[in-house]
């Protein structure tokens, strides 16, 4: 059972294909699950305290804003922990504000230079464009799952 | 800053969705109430918010998701059901999220459709879908042809 990292990290449809074809989906769900179940000061709402900028650090540089650095917090280790990856390119899903936006290139670069099996894919548009992206995305997790 | 006591530790919330033309939330609900052993259900619009142990949850969505494998999908949710600083009976409007799972709703129909389809079929025999770094660009000719067709 392999580790896939999923972007976008919230995809309802990501994170089933992943489950359904025996695989572990590594979404943001579980990065904030992990903080709202620790203790320590009140931050709401997401428990992003003023030491997620600081880890944030290990992926983006300090001159970058605390925002993108915070997020980093939350998906850098994600990043580093995933045994591949998983990309829909046009997710207007994923659109944000600027530390949003920038994080986002910063995944999408983080998971480029990182040298794990990727799949690159669009959202489908119809019934025909959806059975070769299940299609691919079942071949890719098989695929995975012979060489694990 | 206070000191912030988390609860339900231990604990993990999914979402159920259903996009079936046969089985319903509430389907889905009394199911899930039948097999369920102290597990928090909560019925949503668009299907169900299971709170509990790991092995329950997982229990009770795989038992589930027989009466429509192809139309039920799961995800992972960070927060509890009914959490004041998701719910949206304490924010107003939408919760958070639920345009991205809304938009994503939209495109169930078609993955639905192909799962069924690949339940007879071998996804090898299924061409690789293009994708956005496959596309060529606009050209230069082609954009100047859209500018001189424009009207004055």
């Amino acid at each position: 059972m392999a580790k896939v990292f999923i972007y976008p990290a919230t995809s309802l449809i990501l994170t089933d294909m992943v489950t359904r074809f025996g695989h572990t989906p590594l979404s943001s769900a579980v990065a904030i699950r992990e903080r709202i179940q620790t203790a320590g000061l009140e931050s709401v709402p997401l428990q992003i305290t003023p030491e997620e900028p600081k880890k944030g650090l290990r992926w983006a540089a300090v001159e970058v804003p605390s925002g993108v650095r915070g997020r980093m917090a939350l998906y850098g280790p994600m990043i580093e922990e995933c045994d591949a990856a998983i990309i829909i390119n046009d997710a207007d899903l994923a659109f944000g504000c600027m530390g949003c936006a920038r994080t986002n290139e910063l995944i999408k670069f983080l998971i480029r230079q990182k040298e794990i099996p990727k799949l690159d894919l669009d959202y489908p548009k119809n019934e025909a464009e959806g059975l070769p992206f299940v299609a691919a995305i079942k071949r890719f997790l098989t695929e995975l799952g012979a060489s694990k | 800053m206070t000191e912030y006591k988390p609860e339900n530790v231990g604990m993990v919330t999914k979402y159920v969705v259903v996009e079936s033309f046969t089985v319903t939330p509430a389907d889905l609900a009394v199911r899930a109430y039948e097999i369920s052993r102290g597990v928090m259900i909560k019925e949503t619009c668009f299907g169900l918010v299971i709170m509990g142990k790991e092995e329950e949850v997982d229990l009770i969505i795989t038992e589930i998701r027989k009466m429509d494998p192809e139309h039920i999908f799961v995800k992972d949710r960070g927060f509890p059901p009914g959490d004041t600083r998701r719910c949206r009976a304490n924010l107003g409007g939408a919760r958070p999220g639920f345009h991205g799972m809304e938009y994503e709703m939209t495109i169930l129909p078609y993955i639905s459709h192909a799962l069924e389809t690949l339940g007879t079929r071998d996804p090898s025999t299924v061409p690789a879908p293009a994708t956005a770094r496959e596309k060529p660009k606009l050209d230069i000719y082609t954009l100047k042809k859209m500018i001189d067709a424009q009207e004055p």
